[in-house]
């Protein structure tokens, strides 16, 4: 299994293809914390699968100003594809060319040339706060990372 | 992963309260899989007798499931006229795809009163009951459809009979000893 990065270093910024023509940087999400879900790919059964998980969560998210993102190696015309059937309301970027460049400053790119099942959960300072490695096989939920925008909320809430 | 939301009297339950092993089960009665493992847990059911206690939550993945959640909230207005079981075992068993009209004639099938839950489905009246039971899920790692907790622990294994049954045999075997053949 990958090391990924831990908490309390500062995320690599990256920009990568959300859609064919747009392209999303983690350094343009300033606001509040965001999510960084790694996973293998696009299309992985349906009533298991993480990222229609996470966008049954949208609101949960919202309600700690949190914004999330998929990231695969999969193009932006099957991400496209992807987000249609399963109507996924968040952006899912292409991690494409070069091939899992942005897992891998992760730590989360895998020698079969997927990425991980990695989680990260970014401050609005851009420094990682929490971080999960899941085993491939098995999809993280998302108890985890309510845990963690939970924690990072009642730190501000102290520090006012 | 642990179940983090206790049993309690607002859960559905089949079975004794003293059972030696409860089966939680979340689901979404529009997803295949569920569909699927609906007669695997009767077989449990009926392997197990007394020894076993079911509970069955809501987890509907609304988004992919267009009708998940009003399958779920007409279980729960079901519920409310204690019909649950019914109804549950009704949409589980359904022929042909899930619409508010099946909803509607099953309903009427359980002697519940369609025009009420045509109401009650409208207004949303039970949504909030089933979003509790989505939320205590997704809390205590639940990742997709159907997640069973056997004894509070999350079943990571298949959801065929024989995984289950040996998770659930495993625990009761520890309690009550040798089980007589079925």
């Amino acid at each position: 299994m990958s090391k990924i990065l831990d908490s309390g270093v500062t995320a690599p910024d990256f920009t990568l293809h959300a859609t064919p023509d747009q392209s999303v940087s983690l350094s343009e999400f300033k606001g509040g914390p965001v999510i960084l879900a790694f996973y293998p790919a696009d299309w992985s059964p349906v009533c298991g699968d993480q990222m229609a998980l996470y966008n049954e969560l949208l609101p949960e998210f919202r309600k700690h100003h949190a914004e999330i993102i998929g990231i695969s190696v999969d193009g932006v015309w099957c991400h496209a594809a992807f987000a249609k059937e399963r109507n996924i309301h968040f952006p899912l970027l292409a991690d494409f060319e070069p091939k899992g460049a942005v897992a891998q400053m992760y730590g989360a790119y895998r020698a079969e040339g997927i990425s991980e099942r990695a989680l990260f959960v970014i401050d609005k300072h851009g420094v990682i706060r929490w971080s999960y490695l899941s085993p491939v096989a098995v999809n993280p939920g998302a108890d985890g990372i309510l845990e963690a925008l939970e924690s990072l909320q009642q730190e501000l809430a102290h520090a006012t | 992963m642990q179940l983090k939301v206790a049993i309690s009297e607002h859960d559905h339950l089949q079975g004794p309260e003293d059972a030696t092993v409860t089966l939680v089960e979340y689901g979404d009665y529009q997803c295949p899989d569920c569909v699927r493992v609906h007669p695997t847990v009767k077989l449990l059911q009926r392997r197990f007798g007394a020894s076993l206690r079911f509970v069955f939550r809501n987890f509907p993945l609304a988004e992919i499931h267009a009708f998940a959640e009003p399958a779920a909230e007409a279980a729960e207005f079901a519920a409310a006229h204690r019909q649950f079981w019914e109804m549950h075992d009704a949409i589980f068993e359904r022929e042909g795809p899930l619409s508010s009209e099946l909803l509607f004639s099953l309903a009427k099938e359980n002697g519940l009163d369609a025009s009420a839950l045509t109401e009650a489905l409208r207004e949303r009246t039970f949504l909030k009951r089933v979003k509790q039971d989505f939320m205590g899920g997704v809390r205590s790692g639940v990742n997709g459809t159907p997640t069973f907790f056997v004894n509070g622990k999350r079943h990571d294994e298949g959801t065929d009979f024989e995984s289950l049954a040996a998770a659930i045999e495993a625990v009761r075997s520890k309690f009550d000893g040798a089980l007589s053949p079925a």
